[in-house]
């Protein structure tokens, strides 16, 4: 049990043992780091490889259909030979577009989508780098994210581009803000920034999501996250119905699936982290820790493709409705509750907590009642005569 | 409550996910080369000559009616000829060419002779444009069985038909 769990960390130590005995001693650090930076080198990209062949499977069974099946078996295939078509596609660059712009772009979109996944922990001592600040870490790349998908825009000299770029800017200034606020009560609680610290406070039973405000941060942590790599229902970015693809219009070839590739990698990592913060991260009874971790990662990977299936794209009035005017005050709220169920005995701080946030919640969602017109009648002037 | 309404989409959303698994009505996909849908009776695509015993005994007597009325004009029909340049009463060319061929049926339903019918085939691509989708003679020729099998309920009025022609008039047609 205990070498299942540990197996991938093992790996690398007897790796690592074993190069011991003919390389230099300075030499070892560097094989360390490289190893790890290795690992997460291969997994992101194959992660999000299938990461599309599931997403397009989920979604077709959700629309009565199969999705992909032809490429192998059960269309496992199927992403390379979509990396095999991407790679082959010709690359146009628009004549007006900023060349170097246009390129730079695609390629440092991947680069914080990689570098997240560095303070994730996959399991039990399972982290490339346990930064005592991974969280702050995780939400200064994820929101340079922005930039690349903005300079993208605007080195297309596309007008769809440029609409996308802004959208998605105004997006995630507003989105930033609550999903900040919502991890703020688990810092307050662990009273730490790293992510092994915060997985570790959750042991046994104890995750935060089971708590008042666990509930509520959850929620708003995860929605914020949906928002925040740009998938359905908050895609506003590249709403195709409106503005053709938004910021990847002028895109083509291995460029676009770069693109991709950070959106799904930022998935996966959004996934973890919130299953890191409130769903106990790789807590959990009899199965290995790493395991724990991807099942309640691959839950929420697959609620996010629920979604996609379920839901329209939001209007921009409603997204950003929904950041300033709903969640915004909500966390504030959960923040201020997860500093009284701290200082609180356990039975009273459980019910204050619960009983404020159902308050705020019904007193936000009075506030947020949509403002219908009263019905006017027109009464004909000469009616009476 | 805030929010039912988003749960109960995405219920049936699920509800979908999961009886697609199980049911047949939540996933109507048939898998084209695996699986195929039953061909209906009176589908019809591409014309075949008929023939009763052995190729040589055609219906056709090359009227050249069905090429009068196709109308996109794919049907070609020479007559043949014995060796005293005599027309006989059958084609020694036949082609129809089937990227022209519009699957109209209209060839089958002038023939007076009950000598060309559509069939069933669709699955008719090729590689070359030109000569292999030009059907010569040879290729359209099928046996009686063939549309007794495909199309039952047409076969079996047409043969009623051509009995109760040729009942009276059988002295008159052996002699030709």
């Amino acid at each position: 049990m205990e070498t299942i769990d540990q197996v991938f960390v093992l790996a690398k130590r007897s790796l690592m043992t074993w190069a011991q005995s003919f390389l230099p001693e300075w030499s070892t650090i560097i094989l360390s780091i490289l190893i790890s930076v290795t690992a997460i080198a291969v997994f992101g990209p194959v992660t999000m490889m299938y990461l599309t062949l599931l997403e397009r499977k989920l979604v077709g069974r959700i629309q009565n259909r199969y999705g992909p099946n032809r490429v192998g078996f059960w269309g496992l295939l199927q992403p390379i030979a979509d990396g095999v078509k991407m790679l082959t596609k010709e690359d146009i660059v628009p004549t007006n577009a900023d060349k170097f712009a246009h390129f730079l772009a695609p390629v440092v979109i991947v680069i914080p989508a990689l570098l997240i996944f560095s303070v994730i922990p996959f399991g039990r001592g399972m982290i490339a780098v346990d930064l005592s600040i991974g969280i702050l870490f995780f939400l200064a790349l994820s929101s340079t994210t922005t930039i690349w998908i903005f300079v993208a825009a605007w080195a297309s000299r596309n007008k769809f581009s440029l609409l996308g770029g802004m959208r998605s800017v105004a997006q995630m200034i507003s989105y930033e803000i609550p999903m900040v606020l919502s991890i703020v009560p688990v810092l307050l609680v662990v009273g730490s920034f790293s992510t092994v610290t915060i997985v570790e406070a959750q042991s046994g039973w104890n995750w935060f999501v089971f708590t008042p405000w666990g509930v509520v941060g959850f929620l708003i942590f995860f929605l914020t996250g949906v928002a925040e790599v740009n998938r359905t229902p908050f895609d506003l970015a590249e709403g195709e119905s409106e503005i053709v693809a938004g910021f990847h219009t002028e895109y083509s070839g291995m460029k676009f699936a770069l693109f991709y590739m950070a959106e799904f990698m930022n998935t996966f990592s959004i996934s973890a982290i919130v299953a890191t913060m409130y769903l106990g991260g790789w807590q959990g009874p009899w199965l290995p820790s790493w395991v724990w971790f991807f099942i309640k990662t691959y839950a929420l990977i697959f609620v996010m493709m629920w979604f996609r299936g379920t839901f329209p794209r939001l209007r921009v009035d409603q997204l950003m409705g929904f950041a300033w005017k709903f969640l915004l005050p909500l966390a504030l709220v959960n923040l201020l509750v997860a500093g009284i169920w701290t200082n609180l005995s356990t039975p009273k701080n459980n019910i204050v907590s619960l009983i404020i946030l159902v308050v705020t919640f019904n007193l936000l969602y009075w506030a947020n009642r949509p403002e219908m017109p009263k019905k006017r009648t027109y009464r004909y002037a000469y009616a009476d005569e | 409550m805030f929010g039912w309404g988003v749960i109960k989409g995405m219920l049936v959303t699920l509800k979908n996910f999961i009886l697609s698994y199980f049911t047949k009505e939540r996933l109507t996909t048939v898998q084209y080369p695996e699986e195929r849908l039953p061909v209906k009776e009176r589908f019809r695509n591409f014309p075949f000559l008929i023939y009763d015993n052995k190729p040589e005994d055609l219906r056709c007597v090359s009227c050249d009616i069905c090429a009068k009325e196709c109308p996109p004009k794919c049907i070609t029909i020479v007559r043949d000829s014995d060796e005293q340049g005599k027309p006989l009463k059958r084609p020694k060319v036949f082609d129809i060419d089937f990227s022209i061929c519009m699957n109209c049926g209209i060839c089958e339903e002038v023939c007076p002779f009950d000598a060309i019918f559509m069939d069933h085939e669709f699955e008719l691509a090729k590689f070359g444009r030109f000569e292999d989708l030009n059907y010569r003679k040879e290729d359209l020729l099928k046996p009686a069985e063939h549309f007794a099998k495909i199309r039952p309920q047409d076969a079996a009025r047409i043969e009623a038909k051509r009995r109760a022609k040729a009942q009276p008039a059988t002295p008159e047609t052996k002699t030709q």
